[in-house]
């Protein structure tokens, strides 16, 4: 008889289905896969060394540049981070603010891991509706922060700005007409505001479209139900947090058991999955999204309260840590000294260690800082969710088809650039 | 609600004893250290101790001291930090070991206490050079085949010591000596304390 031998497959870094730089070596009997070894690290750009060289703020847009597929989530571990240790307490007006862009950006990375996982699988459709939909939180972004993705809008002690009171409009460029336009410029007419309100309303809708195209489609469950299973003891012994926790059916949220910022005062649920395939996990995501739209509606009906009233501060009036207004600085020598200071020196964040952690699109993103009382971190450890989830990889994968690999990354909705850091 | 810390520290006191080097309770998080030979026999306690129930390892890091507050540490240089998460118990606790030896740090591996410390203890490895005995595949995890040094340790340059580019005459990709002068804008102050309260 013939000796039969394993064999081994490259899998990226260039491949459509790795999701960026993923090199994955694949041990292969016939086409069952007996090993899958991720080698990660292509992107690795050593983001906790630079951060050690510059000042607490300037290291907050490396943040966005992490997972850049929910960028200011990033932005608010780190944050919270410093402002533990440096004991400042953050306006409501920015609290709100922040949950509310935290849920849109949930909403904006899982309406990418959607469309990729939906792509990986076959189904072309979903990826443009997923896409038309993160068009329009991109645009809030751009309104809010002018950055479409790299938003650094989130600062120790708040966010840099309130939100703004216009939505930009469409223009006129050729081969449009003025009817177009109009169509367009439809829910633009208000203030940012407005424009996120109108988008909550729509949302929902758009949700069931997706699970039109997908819940009950058969490939799409003979393509996911049962792959990939994981019991909530093995999920939790290999560090699996977020929707891939949740899947297995294990009850833990951050937002729920220790909240932060306001989200104990907001009413939403926790979806959980019963077997734990991936299947399960799609499910739980899908209705993240609902329950995120939820969370939105919320904020935004207490931040237009809070317009009525005269809107609030949105930083902190420590100018130790968030700088003065561009008035008074221009008017009050103090203020001066201290805008000054703030932007060459730096805040000097008092000695001593803090783990600061938020419930992030993908799982629990944590963020060690060890500072010695010096205007930079002594130290900067991120903790990402996809690091634990690619390492449970070569588990999940064991023993399924090749093709399935393509399912079993996109549910485990990775992005390399927190894997790699 | 989870415990106040407090606590959560008596609970650790109770079941750990005199293991426990020193405590702290600082910004509601509870951090202990332990040496470096209890490691493994603490971590189990943790994670199989009703009262504690440590089930999720969320993060492992090395950290290098040897520049802590600018050259003022005393104490070892490398350190192994874990940052554990009781689902079960919803409660928080970091727990600190300093390796013995500074020159080769090395400190048993948790692998059999939780599975997700693999790529972690692969990358403080890698990183750090921190050697994590009993680990059934210690390679490197995020920098590049072949890398020489280990980049996290306060003495590497941040500009690193080669740099990588294709060579058109030799038709392949070498590797060479840095060219860029490593440089800082924002020099690292540590103020005194009380700096600027007077």
């Amino acid at each position: 008889m013939a000796e039969i031998r394993n064999y081994t497959m490259n899998f990226g870094p260039q491949h459509p289905a790795a999701h960026g730089v993923l090199r994955l070596v694949l041990e292969l009997d016939g086409e069952v896969i007996v090993r899958a070894d991720p080698h990660v690290g292509l992107l690795h750009r050593g983001t906790e060394k630079l951060a050690e060289t510059r000042t607490f703020l300037q290291s907050v847009p490396y943040m966005d540049r992490l997972d850049y597929m929910s960028m200011m989530q990033n932005e608010h571990a780190y944050v919270l981070a410093v402002e533990r240790l440096l004991g400042v307490e953050v306006p409501e007006r920015a609290q709100y603010i922040r949950v509310m862009f935290d849920e849109l950006t949930r909403i904006l990375n899982h309406l990418l891991w959607l469309g990729t996982h939906a792509l990986d699988i076959g189904a072309m459709t979903v990826f443009l509706y997923a896409f038309r939909e993160r068009e329009d939180i991109m645009d809030m972004y751009e309104a809010v922060t002018g950055a479409r993705v790299h938003a650094a809008y989130y600062r120790p002690g708040g966010v840099y700005r309130d939100l703004p009171g216009a939505m930009p409009q469409y223009q006129i460029v050729h081969r449009k007409n003025e009817a177009d336009l109009r169509r367009m410029n439809e829910n633009r007419q208000g203030s940012v505001l407005d424009f996120i309100e109108d988008f909550s309303k729509r949302f929902f809708g758009y949700v069931d479209e997706y699970e039109t195209l997908l819940t009950d489609n058969r490939i799409w469950k003979q393509r996911t139900v049962g792959v990939g299973v994981i019991t909530p003891e093995r999920a939790k012994a290999l560090g699996f947090t977020g929707p891939m926790l949740r899947g297995s059916g294990v009850v833990w949220d951050m937002r729920k058991m220790q909240p932060y910022e306001v989200y104990d005062k907001l009413d939403f649920e926790i979806p959980i999955g019963r077997t734990g395939d991936t299947y399960d996990r799609y499910l739980v995501r899908m209705e993240e999204m609902r329950q995120s739209n939820r969370i939105i509606q919320q904020c935004v009906a207490w931040l237009k309260a809070d317009d009525a009233k005269g809107a609030g501060p949105v930083i902190a009036d420590n100018h130790k840590v968030a700088p003065p207004s561009r008035e008074s600085m221009k008017s009050n020598m103090e203020e001066l000294i201290h805008h000054f200071k703030l932007f060459t020196e730096g805040m000097h964040v008092p000695e001593g260690e803090c783990y600061a952690a938020i419930e992030h699109s993908k799982g629990e993103f944590g963020v060690y800082l060890v500072s010695d009382g010096a205007n930079k971190p002594y130290r900067l450890k991120l903790r990402a969710p996809g690091f634990s989830h690619l390492a449970g990889l070569d588990e999940l994968s064991r023993g399924h088809m090749l093709a399935d690999v393509t399912a079993l990354i996109g549910s485990l909705d990775i992005v390399f650039g927190d894997i790699d850091r | 609600m989870p415990l106040t810390p407090e606590v959560l520290l008596g609970r650790v006191e109770e079941a750990l004893g005199d293991k426990i080097l020193t405590s702290k309770v600082a910004q509601d998080q509870v951090t202990i250290e332990v040496a470096p030979t209890d490691w493994l026999e603490v971590c189990a306690t943790l994670r199989d101790a009703p009262a504690l129930a440590f089930d999720l390892m969320m993060d492992l890091c090395g950290v290098d001291y040897s520049a802590y507050k600018d050259g003022a540490w005393e104490g070892r240089r490398f350190a192994v930090v874990v940052q554990l998460l009781s689902v079960r118990r919803n409660h928080r606790l970091r727990v600190r070991t300093f390796c013995a030896d500074d020159e080769l740090p090395i400190v048993s591996s948790l692998m059999d206490v939780w599975p997700a410390v693999n790529w972690f203890e692969r990358e403080a490895f890698d990183l750090f050079g921190i050697v994590f005995e009993g680990h059934p595949d210690l390679r490197r995890i995020l920098t590049d085949y072949g890398f020489i040094g280990h980049p996290f340790r306060k003495d590497f340059p941040v500009s690193g010591h080669v740099e990588m580019r294709y060579d058109p005459e030799l038709k392949r990709v070498v590797y060479q000596p840095v060219s860029i002068d490593p440089r800082e804008i924002t020099p690292r102050i540590v103020r005194e304390d009380n700096y600027g309260t007077a």
